[in-house]
């Protein structure tokens, strides 16, 4: 059978990244799929931080991967918070109707 | 038992971040309103801060076992973002207090966002900068959309967040790269592990996306779509902050990541960063051309600018730092000037912003017109102003460096933004006044606004100062 070594979860973790950075990129329905990608593309970070950590036996990986989880927390819950205050306003989340600033 | 960490480097930072804290308790438990109260507490204690920054100038020192780091470089990038966060809320505090938004969150975010910003500038480890980085960016999320019952500014907040995190994950995908591949997140350990033959390829593409979303902090080409759209629909005094105090640290840590860990891949960074460094200058001058509304054009105008700060990188050379550093500072004064202008442009009390609300100026207001025309001149970079000396530190360090095609171009793209900068001259010296501005009311503004002028004005007698401060603050970037 195969062995699942570094190079797989590097893989995975890049794949992640990639459907993340295209996930804000691509979309053009709802601001929350692109909370969501933003979140993917902090997870993936952390399967890369945590899989070098065990190859590399050292503890720092692992360290680095709690401060993540943590910075990603606030960042969700602010963006949350922007997301509702914005809701407020225009009364939609649609990608397309965030639109009242050209560019 | 082992031994507490060594903290007192960072007593600054730590003054800042406890003073927030007990601000923030101040501002929800004390009866009535303390916004007043609390922005001037803000401001005093960025004045403290930047006392105990300068305290020890000329030696350098590391907290947190190596992980903090300060020295003349930091303090000098320290003290420009401290006072450039303390003019945008000194400078905010009549404008939110005639539009009818008093929170005392605001100065307290802002000590955050500016703890943050200190803790970049000093980050000796990838999990430091990590941090700092996202201090900085929550705090200013938050300040983008403090008028929360209006949609532009609502939707400029959503954007930045957006591409904001977009970038900071650019950023740790990179960052866990380089962990992995060089095996430690000490700036010094990746700087051990590259300085021993041929880099491994995987630090190489770590630092590229590390210097991606950097470039997007700094907004420059290609990742600076974000900056127009924040800078119009924020309110104007966060817009002064976001055009100075975050660039300058950002451009603080995009020298400290690239001259200190990276110093050995300089062959590797140098094309990537001139080739940035001219698209933001073909960038901010060609696309601020069409704009009509003056936030606007300062956002492609501060794209330019981070263009011509960023030649200085390219060169990767002591000079090319002391370039940076020297543009930075003034940087600093002509934008602080121009937006206490902009801050203070109203029509019958309500805020303008189009550029054709200050045609006739020149006649209306003479004083005001003449600073405004002393900073267009000088982002120009017209002599004998400032900012012609500026920009000729950085050229100079570029040319030195081998970089002739890039001052070339350069110089070529500085006369194409000479001409919208001009024609805000034109506009107040030659059109007929519309409706004509409001006097400036706040003395805070006036102040602000003639003393920019002043130091923009008379630079040119005594430069040294500037430049001898600059050069000691790059040796100790480049040495230590």
């Amino acid at each position: 059978m195969w062995e699942i070594g570094l190079a797989h979860y590097l893989t995975v973790s890049a794949i992640l990244f990639a459907i993340g950075v295209f996930g804000i990129f691509a979309n053009k329905k709802n601001v929350v799929i692109i909370m969501m990608s933003i979140e993917l593309m902090l997870l993936a970070v952390t399967i890369n931080m945590v899989a070098f950590s065990t190859a590399l036996q050292d503890l720092v990986g692992q360290i680095f991967t709690l401060f993540i989880l943590t910075v990603a927390a606030a960042e969700a819950g602010i963006g949350l918070a922007i997301v509702v205050v914005f809701f407020r306003n225009r009364g939609s989340i649609e990608v397309e109707d965030i639109n009242s600033l050209k560019g | 038992m082992t031994d507490l960490p060594s903290m007192l480097p960072a007593l600054p930072e730590i003054v800042l971040a406890l003073a927030a804290m007990g601000l923030l308790m101040f501002g929800v438990f004390a009866p009535g309103d303390r916004t007043r109260l609390c922005t001037q507490a803000a401001v005093a204690t960025m004045a403290l801060a930047a006392v105990l920054v300068m305290w020890d100038i000329g030696t350098a020192a590391e907290g947190f076992f190596g992980q903090f780091v300060v020295n003349d470089f930091t303090r000098f990038a320290k003290v420009m973002v401290l006072a450039a966060a303390a003019l945008a809320l000194l400078m905010g505090r009549r404008w939110f207090e005639t539009e009818g938004i008093q929170r005392f969150e605001f100065p307290v975010l802002m000590m955050l966002s500016v703890v943050g910003m200190m803790l970049m500038i000093s980050a000796n480890d990838l999990i430091g900068m990590y941090m700092g980085l996202e201090l900085q960016s929550l705090a200013l999320y938050v300040m983008a959309t403090i008028q929360r019952d209006n949609v532009r500014a609502t939707e400029a907040g959503l954007k930045y967040f957006v591409l904001g995190a977009l970038a900071s994950g650019l950023l740790l995908y990179g960052a866990s790269l380089v962990y992995g591949f060089s095996g430690t997140t000490a700036f010094g350990g990746i700087h051990d592990a590259i300085a021993g033959g041929e880099p491994p390829l995987g630090v190489v593409v770590g630092m590229v996306f590390v210097v991606s979303g950097l470039a997007f902090k700094v907004s420059a080409a290609p990742f600076h779509m974000w900056t127009p759209d924040v800078y119009e629909g924020a309110p104007t005094p966060v817009t002064a902050l976001f055009a100075v105090a975050p660039k300058v640290a950002a451009i603080s840590l995009f020298l400290r990541v690239l001259m200190d860990p990276f110093a050995g891949l300089i062959a590797d960074w140098q094309q990537v960063v001139a080739i940035v460094a001219l698209l933001s200058m073909i960038v901010g001058a060609f696309a601020a051309i069409a704009q009509e509304n003056i936030k606007r054009l300062m956002a492609y105008s501060s794209i330019g600018h981070m263009g011509f700060a960023l030649v200085g990188l390219a060169a990767g050379t002591p000079e090319g730092v002391r370039g940076v550093l020297v543009y930075l500072a003034i940087y600093l004064f002509m934008n602080v000037g121009t937006f206490a202008i902009i801050i203070a442009m109203r029509q019958q009390g309500r805020p303008v912003e189009g550029i054709k609300d200050l045609a006739g100026l020149g006649r209306t207001r003479p004083l005001v017109a003449l600073s405004m025309g002393i900073f267009m001149f000088s982002m120009a970079g017209i002599p004998p102003l400032a900012g012609f000396f500026a920009k000729f530190y950085v050229f100079m360090a570029a040319v030195e460096a081998g970089l002739i095609w890039l001052a070339v171009l350069g110089v070529l793209a500085s006369v194409v933004s000479a001409f919208y900068y001009l024609r805000i001259v034109k506009v107040m010296y030659f059109d007929e006044p519309l409706e004509g501005l409001d006097p400036m009311s706040s003395p805070t503004l006036r102040i602000v606004m003639g003393a920019s002028a002043v130091v923009v004005l008379f630079f040119f007698l005594v430069p040294g100062w500037l430049v001898g401060t600059a050069e000691i603050a790059a040796a100790a970037l480049v040495t230590g």
